[in-house]
């Protein structure tokens, strides 16, 4: 088991709500900025919890759920200067709205009316990547590229623990220290690789990992969202200031199943859940909220309206979408038109009448 | 105007084609809402719960629960809320609720209804909670779950409930009756099959009988019927009103078959009078229509002996618990090749524990004994058919 030991995992908010100090790591926030990481939370997980809802009534082909994962999520990606570049996964559709992009971009991907679905510059959000592990190249090479550029901007990579057991974040890794890229491996360990728990993923904790390498590493109660902040915040600056990369471990926990294709309940004991259930990081820093007088009824009644428009928004919206056409699936491949495009195109509309032909036959 | 909305099983997997419905979570008439859990269906893949796309009220359920759905075929079909201002509002939040549906509705026969959206309901009878008992704490009176879950706790600790109905009634009904009238006395046999067992591959192997299903259960059946018939005592009852032990010409021979809504006890009727091939098909008739639950109430009443056949399930022996009216069972264990002393030397032998429960009213020690030391005489030589019946 990789069951961190007391101390080990930077924590400034219990599960109870009460600010603890961290010698280490501070962070100053007034009232106005936590109010705000608790609204976003919540968007998120209304965003969130739509796609499940319309996955299930067949208008998603698929969607990977990030209940749990809130905290770990809205504090990293709140930790980021507008122009430092992300590269996610595929389930961070909370860093997405810390972005300013429009989750909708993500509910045409998953509807499959768009490869990709966004301009990665816009919002300096790069696409999802569904490989694993992949983008951690990406983003090393990238900040590289900033590092030669001397832009004096970070970047961070969003991946799982899954994706540490691919040899290209091992190699991202080395890559990264050697190049003293400004870069922050941002890794949320869900405890479950789909069906695969930690103990089938590795033996030493991730963020020790790290060491190996050559540069920092750090645990972080990733259901806090205040230690999400600061810690991040830390790892950004230090890159910024060309100190090298620095890896997060965020310890957290899928609360729902690996995708809506996934069945968790037949590899995970309920007791575990119920046990996450505990250390919810919404409810959490409400508790802290409530307790320390910051926010009232009616801001929790108003945030949960917001969330609930948002995801009404985002139903209506998704149900309207048109079926992309065959000339756009065919015209991405090339900038200009391509004589072999042409030619798939027109053998697949033929193709594809054929079975109209057969139906009315 | 009212219209009805048809929502038809998706693929909620990533290209699969059917799933089975597990279970409905509504009912027709109950009112629905978009995104609301209406069935939870398994998949290939997984068990999850649907939530509908609209708003209404439940017309027609086009599925029995436990029925495998094609992608595509329409589940249910929703009667839409009449609008009286143009289209429905397509989604719910925000849009104020007509105040009628937070009182409780007046049902048909008078009784007034706990407001309660349908999961609720269902949760609350799965629980066996009357929902009028439970103290609301939503908004307008209306039981929450968190309501339903409270109350759950306060009443029972138990976590599931499982409706005892049909099969399992009975059979509870059936053990507790027998159990607690009739003085059980079970005695053990361990013997030596191994002949049994040639003979059995010896049977499956001529030609003659090759439509038959030759078991060792078969030649069970024969080595207690054997018995029987030397010591025709065993096969009575107990008339408590009579003061008298009715003794039965005919054996009919119940055999225990577990079937996917539980156990019951067929016979076959008259097994003393059949010839061996007869009696294979008869168990062979018997079980296949009681797995496919179609035995007839005639085929469960009338049995006189019992086997049941527990080495099936891997166990070695049991006590069992009678058949109600019967005054024997044998229960067979499980047949393990054993390392055994035969004709004085250490050898692996086909080995079987036989457990033969009586009742004492009626059937006494030695009785009981004799029957059980019959069968198992017949199973280590099962010449001894020839020379005993």
């Amino acid at each position: 088991m990789t069951e961190h030991t007391p101390g080990e995992m930077v924590r400034l908010l219990t599960p109870d709500g009460e600010r603890v100090p961290h010698p280490d790591y501070e962070l100053e926030s007034t009232p106005g900025e936590l109010r705000g990481l608790y609204r976003d939370m919540v968007l998120a997980r209304a965003a969130d919890g739509e796609g499940v809802t319309l996955q299930r009534q067949g208008e998603l082909a698929l969607w990977p759920s990030l209940l749990g994962q809130e905290a770990a999520q809205i504090g990293s990606a709140r930790a980021l200067r507008d122009d430092d570049h992300v590269f996610p996964s595929y389930r961070d559709h909370g860093v997405a709205l810390c972005r300013g992009l429009d989750p909708l971009h993500i509910f045409r991907l998953y509807r499959g009316v768009t490869h990709g679905g966004w301009d990665p510059a816009e919002h300096h959000f790069h696409l999802y990547t569904l490989v694993i592990g992949s983008q951690v190249l990406h983003a090393t090479g990238y900040a590289m590229g900033v590092a030669a550029d001397d832009a004096g901007t970070a970047v961070a990579v969003y991946f799982g623990d899954g994706a540490t057991s691919q040899g290209d974040v091992s190699e991202a890794f080395n890559f990264a220290a050697v190049y003293n890229a400004p870069v922050v491996f941002f890794c949320q360990n869900n405890q479950w690789a789909i069906s695969a728990g930690n103990e089938r993923q590795f033996r030493a904790p991730i963020f020790r990992r790290a060491a190996g390498f050559g540069f920092p590493g750090v645990r972080v109660d990733g259901n806090d969202v205040l230690a999400c902040l600061a810690v991040t915040r830390a790892a950004l600056a230090r890159a910024r200031s060309g100190a090298g990369p620095m890896l997060i471990e965020a310890f957290t926990y899928r609360m729902g199943a690996h995708t809506t294709a996934d069945d968790a309940t037949r590899y995970r004991d309920p007791v575990e859940v119920e046990e996450w259930r505990g250390k919810d990081p919404i409810a959490r820093l409400g508790l802290h909220l409530r307790k320390t007088g910051l926010a009232d009824d009616e801001f929790f009644a108003r945030t949960d309206r917001e969330g609930a428009d948002l995801a009404a928004r985002l139903r209506s919206s998704v149900r309207a979408m048109p079926d992309p056409g065959l000339a756009d699936a065919f015209g991405r491949t090339y900038g200009d038109e391509h004589p072999l495009v042409a030619e798939e195109l027109a053998w697949f509309r033929e193709y594809s009448a054929s079975f109209a032909a057969a139906g009315e036959g | 105007m009212t219209r009805l909305r048809e929502f038809k099983l998706p693929d909620v997997g990533e290209g699969l084609t059917e799933a089975e419905i597990v279970r409905w979570l509504v009912a027709p008439d109950d009112r629905v809402r978009d995104g609301m859990a209406v069935c939870e269906i398994e998949t290939a893949k997984a068990l999850v719960e649907l939530p509908i796309p609209f708003d209404g009220r439940v017309h027609e359920l086009h599925f029995e629960q436990g029925a495998t759905v094609d992608v595509g075929a329409v589940l249910i079909t929703v009667e839409e809320d009449p609008s009286p201002g143009g289209e429905p509002v397509l989604v719910g939040y925000g849009a104020s609720e007509p105040a009628v549906r937070r009182r409780p509705r007046k049902r048909p026969d008078g009784e007034i209804r706990a407001a309660a959206t349908p999961p609720v309901r269902k949760l609350a009878k799965d629980l066996g909670l009357d929902l009028a008992t439970v103290v609301p704490t939503g908004p307008g009176g209306v039981v929450t779950r968190e309501d339903v879950e409270s109350a759950a706790r306060s009443t029972a600790p138990e976590k599931r409930r499982i409706p005892v109905t049909g099969v399992r009634r009975a059979m509870a009904r059936a053990t507790t009756e027998s159990a607690f009238t009739a003085p059980h006395v079970t005695e053990f046999l361990t013997v030596d099959v191994t002949r049994t067992m040639r003979l059995v591959d010896d049977l499956k192997a001529d030609p003659e009988h090759a439509d038959l299903r030759v078991t060792p259960l078969l030649l069970v059946a024969k080595a207690l019927l054997v018995a029987v018939r030397r010591h025709p005592e065993i096969n009575a009852s107990w008339d408590e009103a009579g003061r008298a032990i009715v003794l039965h010409d005919a054996v009919h021979l119940g055999i225990a078959v577990a079937t996917p809504r539980g156990l019951i006890v067929p016979n076959v009727k008259d097994a003393q009078a059949r010839t061996l091939p007869e009696l294979a098909r008869a168990l062979r008739d018997l079980t296949r229509t009681a797995r496919s639950g179609r035995t007839e109430p005639g085929d469960l009443t009338g049995g006189t002996i019992t086997i049941t056949n527990i080495g099936v399930f891997g166990v070695d022996a049991g006590t069992p618990i009678l058949n109600p009216g019967e005054a024997a069972i044998l229960a067979v264990g499980a047949i393990r090749l054993k390392p055994w002393v035969h004709q004085g030397e250490v050898k692996p032998r086909h080995v079987v524990t036989l457990a033969l429960s009586f009742d004492h009213r009626l059937v006494d020690g030695e009785l009981g004994s004799k029957v059980l030391a019959g069968t198992g005489a017949v199973l280590e030589r099962p010449e001894r058919i020839i020379g005993w019946s």
